[in-house]
């Protein structure tokens, strides 16, 4: 038969079948012709011809599957079956579908977020082969443009390198002005990316030649359309940036927003040309490595090839400028994560997030199979009649594992259908509204793809549960006994077993959860180094208003003398970035005396600030010992420093770091006049290390966080505040936060991360309910007659149910056991990402308890309550 | 010897009672099979439809519906090119499963 008769044939199924009984009906009338030939009576030949024939149902089915291409069609035959056989029980079928939603969603929500950050290539017109060029060194990404111009031009691997950097500035057009984030790229960036412009040009590696060279921008599609109304005419017109003029030559296409895959900045600037007074100095200086490198390889190279061939070129750099690149090394990474500054925090995140999903939909697994096995015990006799008329055992399991199937592939559709819904709010949602952050989350191909995967594992895994029950079944024994009593609790030992391995994930769910949010609630009182409360910060970039470093400090000391008149303000003081902020920059330091600065020699590396007299003050930072910084620690008097606690302590050991010094790189020496208290500058969960401060009359910085205490609300003290910075310099931009608003951003992991916990948690511990619930209902109604005759015979309520919730309560309580060790176990890994995670913690112990307790009493008290309401009459009465 | 072997020798039988008889019904192979066998194979008659079909599957055998000498409709089944190539296949793997059958049964 040919491809096509075949697939001819699955369409006219009955037609094939057909044809099948009347060949064998033609056969057995032929030998029935033939035995009266031969003198048997009519029913004797017709008896004689069935008994050579042999089981004529088998034969047909043997023979349609001997048509390969039939099978499809049985299935579909199948499909019907088992829909109608689902529509019989809705209670099973609705119970099955909301865990199936419930499990097969939270997998593609976590599996969504995953893919977009983590497995879709850049959205980009030609992704393949690009990868971020970061150093060996975990979390330090950036790169130098110096070292960046040699990695492009030495290497032998790569058709291409780009550099890129992210930053803010003000952008005016006309009378309106706005707070922007843009990228400054190399000139290649847009053609090495295959990027076309959708209206005028975009720059090209040929348009820089040497510093303020190409002042051109390229505008984002989004900000062309909501700021620009989509007018073409934009082009060719000269906008201000940080005041400093430059010309739009095009409108990038609407797709397109760089190379990271969740910024969206407002438009593109060529890298040799500067808005601030930072200046082009960056681009000849080996020592400030402030960008990102992204390189195309060149087709039929592998990553480690490249790697090795950039390294090379960096031992060379590394002997050539020892003090600069003394550790310079090349690692290629997935792009699009800043460099891959949220590389290894989101993998090992998102990783962990994802095992704990999968341990959700294996929970849900768990309980489907459990009921599956009570409902196929249930349906033992059908199972037996159909088995005894002819149908084969493979036969009767494929029609259980249909049902299965069907029932996971509906709870997976609807599943991916909300959680759809949900991801498209997930994508709108903007954390902080002052960056430009958002991540497209709607599922792609291959989120459907896993979603199916899903769904059909799933179906499979809790489906092939009563494959044991089929293949047992004796269907004379079956049929005989006039209930299928004992076949339940033959089975009970697999049941027991899935209900336990339920228990166990819940409680280490529940455990994980409630470990979380104690870390949580810990941090939040944890040590910061500042006292937020009451504290409004005022956060503006001085370029912004034209202002250059230098002449940042005399507007800055208006500002605080201006707003320390405010009357219900208590201290002000100015930080350029603030701790726990979004910024802030670390350096190497020296011991005095030391000659060679390479930075192996360095002593350690600390972050450093520039304050104002009043800071620590303002802040609430204590001054452990020495003095705060006056006005007169200027340009004219000798450098000093203020160090914390841990700085003291790492070179300074016990001895009294007052009137000490220290070198930095650029071997001046500064005198540490003060000492302060330790603090978190990075992230709540770090190790305590070593910082300075130094005045901004000494260290002018443009960035200025005014920090402002004072005994009134956020509310009532901003518009105040808003008033006296207006009048100081109009053109400024403020952005006005409480600080423990701002310190939101440092918060979202460990808020993330409570939140997705304490999610997974509450539907573990609802399937764990339902579990229970569940079997020990089911074991009830099975034995409500043995009850009922117990209860004749003068049994006691208590007897009752130990006999009936003995089982269940016990694999409750070794569930949740070992459940809480895994959970212990897993609290070592949650502590990289929730602050002094721990579940040692006899408050989190004691609420797993609790909670399992309550779940346990919630579980069982229907089927208990049944158990007590056993009237033996009626039942004695119902056979 | 293993099903597929049975499996074998029942496909071996169809082959080469359709190479001598050219066309014919189901029921007629299996009436061949025993006269020829002088009745001593004789197969659950049913059990030959699965292999007629799987037959006809592989290419080996045709088949067309028409009507007896008796005026029944009946299935004919005709070997094709494949099938001659199948049977002498079938035809050497048997002798040689029957002559290494033989040496044992020697031996012993």
């Amino acid at each position: 038969m040919s491809i096509l008769c075949r697939i001819v044939n699955s369409f006219h199924r009955s037609k094939v079948e057909q044809e099948i009984d009347r060949e064998l009906k033609s056969h057995l009338e032929m030998r029935i012709a033939d035995n009266v030939a031969a003198g048997m009576s009519a029913a004797e030949a017709r008896r004689d011809a069935l008994i050579r024939f042999g089981n004529r149902s088998l034969i047909r089915e043997a023979v349609t599957a001997a048509d390969a291409q039939l099978t499809f069609d049985e299935l579909w035959h199948e499909v019907r079956y088992a829909v109608r056989q689902l529509r019989r029980s809705p209670t099973f079928t609705t119970t099955a579908l909301i865990t199936l939603i419930v499990g097969i969603g939270t997998n593609v929500i976590v599996f969504s977020v995953l893919n977009a950050l983590l497995l879709r290539p850049l959205d980009v017109p030609e992704p393949t082969g690009l990868y971020n060029v970061v150093h060996q060194t975990l979390g330090y990404d950036n790169q130098s443009y110096p070292d960046f111009v040699d990695f492009q031009t030495k290497n032998s691997t790569f058709t291409d390198m780009a550099a890129y950097r992210l930053q803010d500035a003000g952008l005016t057009a006309g009378n309106a002005a706005y707070k922007c984030w843009y990228y400054r790229v190399s000139g290649n960036y847009f053609d090495m990316l295959g990027v076309q412009p959708a209206y005028g040009r975009v720059f090209h590696a040929t348009d820089e030649r040497g510093p303020n060279s190409a002042p051109y921008i390229v505008l984002s599609h989004g900000l062309w359309v909501s700021d620009f109304d989509s007018d073409p005419r934009i082009i060719g017109t000269t906008v201000h940036i940080n005041k400093h003029p430059f010309t739009v030559i095009g409108i990038a296409p609407s797709g397109f927003h760089g190379t990271d895959v969740f910024i969206w900045p407002d438009f593109w600037m060529p890298m040799v040309d500067s808005p601030d007074d930072e200046g082009a100095g960056f681009l000849s200086n080996r020592a400030m490595h402030n960008i990102w490198i992204l390189g195309k390889l060149k087709p039929g190279v592998s990553p480690p090839q490249a790697a090795e061939n950039l390294n090379t070129i960096a031992r060379e750099l590394a002997r050539q400028y020892p003090a600069t690149d003394d550790d310079l090394s090349a690692r290629l990474v997935k792009p699009g994560l800043m460099g891959d500054m949220f590389g290894d925090p989101a993998r090992s995140f998102l990783g962990g997030i994802m095992v704990l999903a999968l341990l959700v939909l294996l929970a849900a697994c768990a309980n489907l199979a459990s009921l599956f096995a009570a409902r196929t015990a249930d349906r033992s006799r059908e199972l037996a009649i159909r088995l005894a008329i002819g149908s084969s055992r493979w036969h009767v399991l494929r029609q259980l594992l249909a049902e299965a199937v069907l029932i996971s592939l509906l709870g997976g559709v609807l599943g991916t259908i909300f959680s759809a819904a949900l991801l498209g709010s997930l994508t709108r949602w903007q954390p902080f509204p002052e960056f430009p952050i958002h991540v497209a989350l709607s599922p792609d191909a291959t989120v459907y793809f896993v979603a199916l995967l899903l769904s059909v594992g799933s179906g499979i895994l809790w489906g092939l549960v009563p494959m044991r029950q089929v293949w047992t079944t004796d269907s004379m024994q079956i049929m005989k006994s006039s209930a299928a009593g004992t076949m339940v609790f033959r089975r009970f030992a697999l049941r027991d077993l899935l209900l336990f391995i339920q228990i166990t994930l819940c409680t280490l769910l529940v455990t994980s959860s409630f470990v979380a949010l104690r870390g949580m609630q810990r941090s939040l009182r944890a040590p910061l180094g500042f006292q937020p409360q009451s504290v409004v910060l005022a956060q503006t970039d001085l370029h912004m208003g034209g202002y250059s470093d230098n002449s940042s400090t005399r507007i800055q000391n208006r500002m605080l003398q201006e707003v320390s008149g405010i009357p219900s303000v208590t201290a002000v003081g100015i930080i350029n970035e603030t701790p726990l902020g979004t910024g802030g920059s670390s350096t190497r330091v020296y011991r005095l005396g030391t000659t060679d600065f390479r930075s192996s020699n360095s002593a350690f590396g600390a972050k450093y600030f520039s304050i104002s007299p009043g800071y620590l003050k303002a802040a609430g930072t204590h001054l452990l010992t020495g003095r705060d910084f006056t006005w007169y620690d200027d340009a004219n008097t000798p450098k000093v420093a203020i160090i914390n606690d841990s700085f003291a302590r790492a070179m300074f050991g016990k001895t009294s770091a007052l009137g000490l010094r220290f070198v930095m790189a650029d071997k001046v020496s500064y005198e540490i006049v003060g000492v302060v208290e330790n603090g978190k500058y990075d992230s709540l969960t770090e190790s305590p290390w070593a910082a300075m401060f130094f005045p901004l009359g000494q260290n002018p910085d443009s960035d200025t966080s005014l920090v402002v205490r004072s005994q009134l609300s956020p509310g009532e003290i901003v518009p105040e505040l808003r008033q006296v910075l207006t009048e100081i310099d109009p053109s400024l931009p403020f952005t006005f936060h409480s600080w423990p608003d701002a310190l939101a951003f440092v918060l979202f992991p460990a808020r993330v991360a409570t939140a997705t916990l304490g999610v997974m948690g509450f539907l573990a511990a609802m399937l764990a309910v339902t579990g229970v619930f569940g079997i020990a209902m089911y074991s009830v109604s099975k034995r409500i007659k043995e009850f009922g005759i117990r209860v004749a015979l003068g049994a006691q309520p208590v007897q009752l149910m130990r006999s009936a919730l003995s089982r269940p309560l016990t694999l409750l309580l070794c569930g949740s056991a070992a459940g809480l060790l895994l959970g212990a176990i897993a609290s070592k890994l949650l502590a990289q990402i929730v602050y002094q995670a721990t579940s040692r913690d006899p408050l989190v112990f004691g609420a797993v308890i609790a909670t399992m307790a309550i779940l346990g009493l919630l579980a069982t008290w229907i089927p208990a309550h049944r158990v007590l309401r056993t009237q033996p009459a009626g039942l004695l009465r119902e056979e | 010897m293993s099903r597929n072997d049975l499996q074998g020798s029942l496909d071996l039988l169809v082959l080469k009672t359709l190479s001598q008889m050219g066309e014919l019904h189901g029921y007629g192979i299996v009436l061949h099979i025993q006269r020829a066998s002088d009745e001593l194979l004789s197969v659950e008659e049913g059990s030959l439809y699965p292999a007629l079909h799987r037959m006809e599957q592989s290419g080996w055998i045709r088949s067309e519906w028409k009507v007896t000498e008796t005026n029944r409709e009946a299935r004919y089944y005709r070997l094709t090119g494949a099938g001659h190539k199948e049977l002498l296949k079938a035809e050497k793997s048997f002798e040689r499963l029957v002559k290494g059958i033989r040496a044992v049964l020697r031996y012993a």
